[in-house]
Parts: C-alpha cells; sequence; structure tokens
C-alpha cells in the first residue's frame, strides 16, 4: 500500500517535470498507431470479406449434381442461416414465330432460383436494353424470364414478350444486367436466362440424366456459416461440393489476401516504430533515474523496494498511456473511415474488441519487456555513485538490456502477422537488420570520425565557411559517444527502414493491382477456334484494324496416374482436388514462359526443348510446368510424373517448374504447360483473349456470324467487378499507409527526442566554454549530417532488401525496382536530424549554459 | 569530549581487534579498525588507505583533514558502508557493517545516517520539500510532510519549500541538504566538503547551522573537509597524508 503511494507520488513528480514526457508520448503514440491500424485493419477485413462474398452470392455455396433434399435446407435454416435455392442447366429457348421474324432457337444457360437469392451481393435489370439498370426491387415471379444482353439481342426479344422453353411459355420482364456470382467460370458461358426455380418442373427440360447443378446458398454470421461448412464438410457425397471464398474465385481471392497482408504488414510496422520509441526511451527513464536511485539507496531504500517503486511507476504509467492511446486510436480509425466512406460504398462494419486487446497489450507488454532489464540495473545502482560519479553508470550498450524486448517484440509480431511467411520476412528481417544496423553504425562513425576523413571533411566543409573548430569538435563527440551515438542511429535507421519498406510495399501492391487489371485488359474471350480457323480468323482482327491476338493451344486431357499410381479422386479429400481429378483439365504447350507467369520453383523448360519446338532424339524427357496452387492442391512436387490421357492416349510428363500466375490479369491461364513436341500431335482448339471497346461490341457478333462454331464470353461485367474491388483495396491500402507512415513520423521523433537531454548537456558545455551559438550550431549539424546520411543509408539497404523479399515470398509479385528509396533514405534521415537539431539547438542556445549545466547535473 | 587523549590506536594487529571490541563495547557511534584499500589501475596496485583505525564516541564532531587525493572521500564511504574495505572492518552502532548484505546496509543507513555533499545530491526533479519528505518517505513515515517542513522551517527555507533545486542558490540547495540529513534524526551525519562548493559567507551559514542541530540533536558528525574554520569547530581533527593518518595537535 505504501509502495503503491510512494509509487504514485514519485509518477507524480516525474510527470511534473516533464521526465515523463517522452516515454508517455511514445507509449500513447505505440498504442494509438497499433490499435488503430488494427482496429481498421479489422473493419476493412470484415468489409472486404463481405463485399467479396457478394461476388459468391452467398457465404458458402453447396453444389452438387443431384437436388438437395428439403432436409439440407432445413438443416441450414436451424443454424441460423439464410438460404436460396438455384439450379443451374443448358437447354434450347425459342421465340414464338411472329409475322416479322421466324421463330428463334438459342442454347442458353438457364438458371433457375427461388425468391431469396442472392443473399449477398445484387441483381440489376434494366426496362429494356440499353436502359439504366438498377438494383432489383422485388425477386423474380413465377411465369417471368429475365435475359442478359446477349440472350435478348440473339433471340431478338424485347420485354414483354414471350419465351418458350420446354412445355413451358414465360414471358420476358427486365433484362439482365448483373448477376453477382457470374464469375469468369467457362461454365457460365451460354446467354443467360433467369428464371423462378418453382416454374421448371412445368418445362419438363429436367429429365434423368440430364446435366443440372443443384446449388444451395447459406448466409448468416460468420462464426455460423464456418460451423455449418465445418460440421458438413466430412458429409459430402460424391458430386457435392461447398463453395467458399477460399476455393471459389482465385482471382478475388488472392488480390484480398494481399490487401490484408499488406494491412497486417502496416500494422506490424507500426508497431516496430513504437517499440523502438519505447526502448529508447525507457533507456532514457532509466539514465535519468540513475542518480536518484543512488541517492535513494544512500537514504536507505533497498533494492527490491527500489524495484517496486519503479515498476509500479511504470506499470501506473503503462496503463494510463495506453488507455489514452487506445482512446486515441480508436477515434482515429473512426475519423479514417468516416474519410474513406466517401469512396467505398459499402458502410463498414463495426470493429471488434480484438484490436484493442491487442494495442494495449502491446503498449504494457513491450513497455514491460523494455523496462525490466534497465529497472534491474537501476536497482542495482551502488549508493556509491553518490561520492563517485563514474560509478555505476549505464553500460550504454548493454546487449542484454534489449534482449528481452526484442523477444518480446518477435512473439507480438508473429502474433500481429497472423501469417507465418510474412511473420518470418519481417521479424528475421529486422533482428537482422538490427544487429547490421549496429555494428554498421559503428563501423560508419568509426570511419567517419578518423583522422582521414577529418581532413576530407574540413577541407570539404572549411571553404563553405564552417569553422574548422566545429569539424573537429562534431566529429569528436561522435567518437567520444561512439556506441551511444551507435544505438541511436541503429534505432533511427531502423524505423526509417520500416517506413520505407511500408511505402514501398504500397507502390508495388498498388502498380501490381492496377498491371493486373489494367482499363485496357483484355474484355473478351474467344474459344472453341479450330487449327485450321487460325489464320483466317487473325486476318478477320487485321481487316478490322483490331490488334491481333495471339491463339492459345488447349489440350483436353484427364489427369489419370501420378507417378504411375492411379489417380482417383477418393485420394483427396480437399474439394478442389476432387473436383481437378474429376474433371478434364485444358492443357496447353507453349515455348516462352507466358505475360504475368513467374517460376517459383524449378526452371522453364531446358532452351534446347523449348527452342526448337521439336524435341531433339536425346531429349526424353517431356516436361511440364504447373500452376503452384494446383500443386499444393494435388501435393505435386518437382519431379513427380504425371500421366494425363488425351483423346484415350496417355501422356507422361515431368514436373520441371511450378509457376504463379495472375489470376486477376484476365489472360489465358492453363494450369499445365509443356513444351511444343509433347502435345503437338494431339487434337487442340484454340482460345484467346482480346479487348474490344464499347464502340467495337459488333466485332463480336461479326466474329460469330463468320465462325459459328466459336463462342464470345463477355467479361466486361465480371472486369468491372474486379476492378471496383481493386479500387476499394486501394483506398484502404492507402488510408492504412498513411495513418502509419503519420505515426512512425511521430514516434521517430519520440525517438530522437530521446537522445536530447544529452545533446542540451553537451551544447550546454560547449556554450559554457565559449563558443559562439553559430559555432554550436554547425558542430551540431556537422553531427548531424553524419548521423542522418548513415541512417538513411542504412535504412534504405535494408527496405531494399526486405521488400524485394516481402516481393518474392509473400506477395507474390515481382520484386520492385525502386531506385528512388536511395535518394530518400538518406535525405529523410538527413532532414529528420536537422530538424530535430534545429528546435533543440534553439531551445539550448536561449537558455543559458549554467541553468542547463545546473538542472542536468 | 575528550580533547587530546587517544587521537587513534596504536596500529598494532596484535591488539586493534581487541580494542575495536572495547571501543565498540564503551558505546563508541562509529568504529573502525584496520581499515585498507587498494585498487588496481591497469598492472599497479594503487594503495588509497592504509591501516586507518578510528573510534567516534557519541555527540563528537571528528573533521578529517588532509590534501586533495589523500583518500578522505573513499575513507569517508567506507565509514558510510557505501563503499567497501580492501581489509578491515566498520562498526555503526554497534553492529558490524560489512558482515551485513548491501540492502541491510542501506536499511542501517536509512536508520542511523545522514550525509551531506559537496555537491549536494539533490534530486532536481523535486521540490525541496519533496527533496527532504524523501528519506521519511522510504522509512513510511505517515508525518513526512509536516516533519519535513519543520526542518526546512529551521534551516530558514520557510519561503523556498515548493522550489526546484535550481531555483536555489547553492547555500539554500545545501540547506535543503541539511534538512534532508538530519529529519531521520540520525545518530551520525557524514559530510564531505560541505562547504566546499559555497562561497565564505554560505559556507560559515551551513556551518552554523550543522553545529546547532548537532547540538539539538546529539548527533555525532564526521565531516571531511578543506576549511580551516569548519575544522576549528571540531572537537577533533584527524589529518590524512596519503592514506594514512598523521599525528597533529588536536588544536589544528
Ligand atoms: N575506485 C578507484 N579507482 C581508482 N582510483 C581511485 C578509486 N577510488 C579512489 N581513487 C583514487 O584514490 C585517491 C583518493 O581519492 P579520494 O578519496 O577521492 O581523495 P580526497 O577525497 O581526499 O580528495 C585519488 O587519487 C583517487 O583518484
Ligand atoms: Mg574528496
Amino acid at each position: 500500500m505504501n509502495t503503491l503511494r510512494l509509487s504514485l507520488r514519485l509518477l507524480w513528480r516525474d510527470w511534473r517535470g516533464g521526465e515523463l514526457r517522452v516515454l508517455a508520448m511514445a507509449l500513447i503514440l505505440a498504442v494509438a498507431s497499433v490499435s488503430s491500424v488494427a482496429f481498421f485493419a479489422d473493419r476493412i477485413r470484415q468489409a472486404l470479406s463481405r463485399e467479396a462474398h457478394q461476388l459468391l452470392g452467398a457465404d458458402l455455396v453447396l453444389s452438387a449434381d443431384q437436388a438437395w433434399t428439403v432436409d439440407e435446407s432445413t438443416a441450414i435454416q436451424a443454424r441460423g442461416l439464410r438460404v436460396a435455392n438455384a439450379m443451374q442447366f443448358v437447354s434450347m429457348a425459342q421465340t414464338a414465330a411472329s409475322a416479322v421474324q421466324p421463330a428463334r432457337s438459342l442454347l442458353v444457360g438457364i438458371k433457375a432460383v427461388s425468391a431469396s437469392y442472392p443473399l449477398r451481393g445484387q441483381l440489376r435489370v434494366a426496362p429494356r436494353l440499353g436502359a439504366m439498370d438498377a438494383a432489383v426491387a422485388n425477386p423474380i415471379q413465377r411465369g417471368e424470364v429475365w435475359l442478359d444482353e446477349r440472350a435478348s439481342v440473339a433471340l431478338g426479344l424485347k420485354v414483354g414478350d414471350p419465351l418458350q422453353l420446354g412445355a413451358l411459355r414465360l414471358h420476358v420482364a427486365a433484362v439482365l444486367t448483373q448477376e453477382p456470382d457470374r464469375g469468369m467460370n467457362f461454365f457460365n458461358i451460354a446467354p443467360r436466362v433467369m428464371m423462378h426455380i418453382d416454374d421448371v418442373p412445368a418445362t419438363t427440360l429436367i429429365r434423368p440424366g440430364s446435366r443440372v447443378t443443384y446449388q444451395l446458398f447459406a448466409a448468416g454470421e460468420r462464426t455460423d456459416v464456418d460451423a455449418y461448412a465445418a460440421w458438413k464438410a466430412p458429409l459430402l457425397q460424391r458430386g457435392q461440393r461447398i463453395e467458399t471464398l477460399d476455393n471459389a474465385r482465385p482471382e478475388i481471392r488472392s488480390a484480398l489476401d494481399r490487401a490484408q497482408r499488406f494491412l497486417g504488414l502496416a500494422a506490424l510496422l507500426a508497431a516496430v516504430l513504437a517499440a523502438v520509441a519505447i526502448a529508447l526511451s525507457v533507456r532514457q527513464y532509466t539514465a535519468r533515474h540513475l542518480d536518484a536511485c543512488a541517492v535513494m539507496r544512500c537514504l536507505g531504500a533497498t533494492q527490491s523496494r527500489l524495484l517496486a517503486l519503479h515498476a509500479t511507476a511504470l506499470t501506473l504509467l503503462g496503463l494510463l498511456a495506453c488507455s489514452i492511446g487506445l482512446l486515441l486510436g480508436f477515434f482515429a480509425q473512426m475519423a479514417i473511415a468516416y474519410g474513406l466512406s466517401q469512396w467505398v460504398s459499402a458502410v463498414l462494419p463495426a470493429p471488434s474488441v480484438m484490436p484493442a486487446f491487442q494495442g494495449l497489450s502491446i503498449g504494457m507488454v513491450l513497455l514491460l519487456g523494455f523496462s525490466l532489464p534497465p529497472l534491474m540495473q537501476l536497482k542495482g545502482v551502488p549508493a556509491l555513485r553518490v561520492m563517485r560519479r563514474e560509478v555505476g553508470q549505464l553500460p550504454v550498450s548493454a546487449l542484454h538490456a534489449w534482449v528481452l524486448g526484442a523477444l518480446v517484440l518477435v512473439g507480438l509480431l508473429f502474433w500481429q502477422a497472423g501469417d507465418a511467411r510474412l511473420g518470418a520476412v519481417v521479424v528475421g528481417g529486422f533482428i537482422f537488420a538490427a544487429l547490421l544496423f549496429f555494428g554498421a553504425a559503428l563501423l560508419g562513425l568509426r570511419v567517419f570520425s578518423s583522422a582521414v576523413s577529418a581532413r576530407v571533411l574540413t577541407a570539404l566543409l572549411v571553404p563553405l565557411s564552417v569553422p574548422a573548430v566545429s569539424v573537429r569538435y562534431a566529429l569528436n563527440q561522435l567518437r567520444r559517444h561512439l556506441r551511444a551515438n551507435a544505438v541511436q542511429l541503429a534505432c533511427l535507421a531502423l524505423a526509417l527502414m520500416a517506413m520505407l519498406l511500408l511505402t514501398t510495399t504500397r507502390t508495388d501492391l498498388l502498380t501490381a493491382w492496377r498491371a493486373a487489371a489494367p482499363p485496357d485488359a483484355p474484355n473478351r474471350f474467344l474459344i472453341g477456334i479450330q487449327p485450321e480457323q487460325r489464320a483466317p480468323l487473325q486476318a478477320l482482327f487485321s481487316a478490322a484494324q483490331l490488334p491481333v491476338p495471339e491463339l492459345a493451344p488447349m489440350v483436353r486431357g484427364r489427369l489419370i496416374a501420378i507417378n504411375a499410381r492411379p489417380v482417383s479422386e477418393a485420394d483427396y479429400v480437399d474439394e478442389r482436388a476432387k473436383r481437378l481429378v474429376e474433371r478434364e483439365f485444358n492443357l496447353s504447350y507453349q515455348t516462352a514462359l507466358p505475360v504475368g507467369n513467374r517460376i517459383t520453383a524449378g526452371q522453364w523448360y531446358a532452351p534446347e526443348h523449348a527452342a526448337k519446338g521439336i524435341a531433339p532424339e536425346h531429349a526424353a524427357k517431356a516436361e511440364a510446368s504447373v500452376e503452384a496452387g494446383l500443386a499444393r492442391t494435388l501435393g505435386l512436387k518437382l519431379g513427380d510424373r504425371l500421366t494425363y490421357s488425351v483423346a484415350g492416349v496417355p501422356v507422361d510428363v515431368e514436373i520441371t517448374s511450378l509457376r504463379t500466375l495472375r489470376w486477376e490479369s484476365m489472360r489465358v491461364n492453363f494450369f499445365v504447360l509443356t513444351p511444343p513436341w509433347v502435345l503437338q500431335q494431339q487434337p487442340a482448339s484454340y482460345i484467346t483473349s482480346f479487348r474490344l471497346a464499347p464502340t467495337q461490341a459488333s466485332f463480336a457478333e461479326q466474329l460469330v456470324a463468320r465462325f459459328p462454331n466459336m463462342t464470345v464470353v463477355d467479361l466486361d461485367a465480371s472486369l468491372r467487378q474486379v476492378q471496383v474491388l481493386f479500387e476499394q483495396l486501394a483506398a484502404a491500402v492507402q488510408a492504412v499507409f498513411g495513418f502509419a507512415l503519420i505515426a512512425g513520423l511521430l514516434v521517430l521523433y519520440a525517438a530522437l527526442n530521446a537522445s536530447e537531454a544529452s545533446r542540451r548537456h553537451q551544447t550546454a558545455i560547449l556554450r559554457a566554454l565559449g563558443a559562439s551559438a553559430a559555432q554550436v550550431r554547425s558542430t551540431q549539424r556537422i553531427e548531424f549530417l553524419v548521423m542522418g546520411l548513415l541512417a538513411g543509408v542504412l535504412a534504405a539497404c535494408g527496405a531494399a532488401c526486405i521488400s524485394a523479399l516481402l516481393a518474392w515470398r509473400v506477395f507474390e509479385i515481382e520484386p520492385p525496382w525502386t531506385p528512388w528509396i536511395w535518394f530518400a533514405g538518406p535525405l529523410i534521415g538527413v532532414l529528420l536530424f536537422s530538424l530535430n537539431a534545429q528546435l533543440s539547438i534553439r531551445s539550448v542556445l536561449r537558455a543559458s549554459p549554467a541553468l542547463v549545466l545546473r538542472g542536468e547535473s | 569530549m575528550s580533547q587530546h587523549t587517544e587521537r587513534n590506536f596504536i596500529p598494532t594487529p596484535s591488539d586493534r581487534h581487541a580494542r575495536a571490541r572495547a571501543a565498540v563495547q564503551a558505546g563508541a557511534v562509529l568504529v573502525a579498525s584496520g581499515i585498507n584499500k587498494t585498487v588496481s589501475s591497469g598492472s599497479a596496485e594503487l594503495v588509497i588507505l592504509r591501516e586507518i583505525d578510528f573510534a567516534v564516541t557519541r555527540g563528537e564532531a571528528v573533521a578529517i583533514v588532509g590534501a586533495s587525493g589523500s583518500g578522505k572521500s573513499t575513507l569517508l564511504s567506507i565509514l558510510a558502508g557505501l563503499d567497501t574495505p580492501t581489509q578491515g572492518e566498520v562498526w555503526l552502532a554497534g553492529e558490524s557493517l560489512f558482515t551485513l548484505s548491501e540492502d541491510a546496509r542501506a536499511q542501517l543507513r536509512g536508520r542511523r545516517m545522514g550525509f551531506v555533499f559537496q555537491s549536494f545530491q539533490l534530486l532536481p526533479a523535486l521540490t525541496a520539500l519533496e527533496n527532504v519528505m524523501l528519506p521519511l518517505e522510504l522509512a513510511g513515515r505517515a508525518d513526512a510532510r509536516e516533519a519535513a517542513t519543520q526542518l526546512l522551517q529551521r534551516v530558514g527555507l520557510r519561503e523556498r519549500l515548493h522550489h526546484q533545486p535550481r531555483h536555489l542558490s547553492g547555500g539554500e540547495q545545501q540547506r535543503v541538504a541539511l534538512a534532508r540529513a538530519f529529519v531521520m534524526q540520525p545518530q551520525l551525519v557524514l559530510a564531505d566538503e560541505p562547504t566546499g562548493s559555497l562561497d565564505a559567507r554560505a559556507g560559515a551559514e551551513i556551518i552554523d547551522l550543522m553545529f546547532e542541530m548537532n547540538a539539538q540533536q546529539q548527533t555525532t558528525l564526521v565531516l571531511v573537509t578543506h576549511d580551516p574554520v569548519l575544522a576549528q569547530r571540531c572537537q577533533r581533527v584527524l589529518r590524512l597524508q596519503a592514506g594514512e593518518w598523521v599525528n597533529v595537535p588536536a588544536e589544528g
């Protein structure tokens, strides 16, 4: 009790004396930045996943080739989830013959849905072709059909016209312009007809053997959905599968993943910055309390008493500062969310309590982690220090004082990252960088303060009317406080590195997204091109003055064996794996690595195989390059031999490389590629993608009229969906980035502030010795110039390495080319140091040296 | 007390221990016996104190004088239990200092000793009052504020209670330090050149105050000084030279 009271008193006295300001500010900022980023990232995460679920039409979709029983929907509803039904099949639709035109028929993709469809996202319809569309107010009614643009045009129907589907006559009620879950799946290529599910029996179109996909859509609370999915997954039977965001729409998934990793990274770096500031200010706190503790030991305080008093005081301070930081973080986050709401259509969901907990515990754990070892030193300060000041000085760079804090930080970072690989790269990078920076700073300072460098600097600076004595004294200062300066320099370099890293990664990510879905991305797929049609097709493009697209060969084959062991879907538990094994693959052969593909393991074909196109006699190996995600799903690795059945003939290939590809690129992508000679003799059709501007839309009709066997798939709507999502992601990333950057700057300021006292003291001594204000200024400028330069160069090196590693291993994008950080790093370093110097010099020059000296002694 | 008789023990190892014991038993507040202090600087062994014996009786005021570097401060640190001797023992109020743990020594200091330093050693963030309150607070005394205020008034700082050290003159700071040293009513006050940083007038004021409180509280005083005026006012003056006692007449 007495300890608590006395702690409070000591705390209050320290606070009043301004001793705690930097530490308190570092804590407040740390918690504010970590928690606001965490709060915000949490809300964005929730919003994004909700947004993304719209692209599924639900949170979860059950699909099967047999009808789902009523029990199935009841079971879902029993878990508090909402349900919708749908059936999809392909069938003929016919128009009635009229006076002006004969009956037309068209193969259409019918989607019959219940009234509650869709559960996520929206359907949009227009009252007539070319009219403005709007979200549907009422679900589709019995007796109605909605046709998409292609179906309407091909059948020549307008709203109000009748349409015959099997035995049932329905009337066209609207033009369907947007269907949330219509992805870029090749099954959805037929023109769309949407109808009410209860009308399906009357059409008599469904007979035994008809290919129908029966779907159950479910949506509700995240936990309920997850629980249901977990329960249902093992009960699935043959032909049934669960689709969630994880296994559907890979193009969206990968963009989402990257955005979330970036948000995680931002929060993580905020934590690193905070830790640096806390570590530095705890050091300052300890250094400042050294004399007080010696006096208190002289006055009879035991070691345990001193420890208890200071630990209690710091804990109280921590609780108070962390709470303030939390409040600040919460409001800051609300402000960002508000600002963002003008760009992002969706209202962000309320934040959960997790980030609050995270922010608070990060502040406290970091505080205790970094302050316990110095407190141990503090309590052990010999009372003799009151007689002989040089006794019991804090060791400047005692590594062990930082170990506990650093360990705590590592743990926190992994926790924050929530992703082992991201955590490993960042944590490993930072630890490595910290050690390296300290070593490099020592070396750099030693070199800079050497006699040779002194001569060089003097020669350089004296003509610029810098007094030679300043150069000498500045370098002398650097040398005398070598270790202390090295510690500070390393800390600043780390903080600067975190900020540079954040900037480069953000730029990379935005650039990658823009490059992936550029405004001129292909928006049409053309499939079913026969080999002999290639030349005339390309001629048609030339004639229309459109860029001639490259045609990719496509060979269909079923995977029948892996390493000579027959494959069956029973071998896999994973849904996607089962489906992949069951279906035919689209294989392709290609000489060069397609644009946007990147080899992650192994090697692209040996040059002699690739270049010639035809196998040299001695090349026994039929190589294959497999998409990395597919390899993971099917458990394939380099060196595995795959046997495909192509048109009934087995084809053996060996995996010699794994690739990642950019699903969001809208290009033609293949899971499996081989050198041309492997598949060239097999029956193939060709596929391509190209871009049509809205004014060129009629070219597609021309194409189909000329080559009726080909199908043009219009991806405009899907593309737009993806682009909107990317824009939202980009906005979120920008906002979080901006915030982390501000937090970083503030924390950096706090860190710099930590050394102010000793600088004030040094300056005061100089002044007392009669140095002019100008001499003091130029002395400090030189010192800061050297420190800033070194810190900046080190930070740039670190940021370049880690960001390359992040791009390569975590974000799976091209390693960035960022020459600017080599200028920005040193420049910012020098600027920050100079700004700080300017501020501290001014206050020192204003105060009388005696006062400063007395206050410090 | 005794003006001239035995200033120190005869430095023969055989009976030194017995004589120290006797002094302790006779009620001497502070007894030192056979104190040696050597430090190794580089390869060489540096002897700072050699065979120091010493006893102070209750209420006595003793001055230790000597040239700069003769080992006065080192001796004072050892007498206070702040530093440890290479050899020898110190008894404070009958308790043997160096058989105690570091923490126990600290507690003993808190209860029985007060300190005054040349450089004041006030905590810069604390006010005058708070500086004087600190030892009381550490001892858990509920009346810290009253006791501290009272003593500060006695040293003439009624108007300066809430000033921080850097807003006080050197003499005022040393008066705060005096109040802090005497506030626990210690048996022994140790002072290391208390007037060393002060001008003559401020020094004289401090000396007056110190002897006044010494008389009032029956406190024993051991002080290290250069100041002949100060040394003169002590009952005994001991002179150190290169770490050893020099026999000098008490009259200085
Ligand atoms: N721990 C130590 N290491 C090295 N030299 C010391 C140490 N303690 C004291 N000295 C030296 O011993 C001598 C006596 O010091 P001190 O007791 O402070 O003298 P005084 O107070 O009489 O001026 C000085 O030369 C001092 O430098
Ligand atoms: Mg001395």
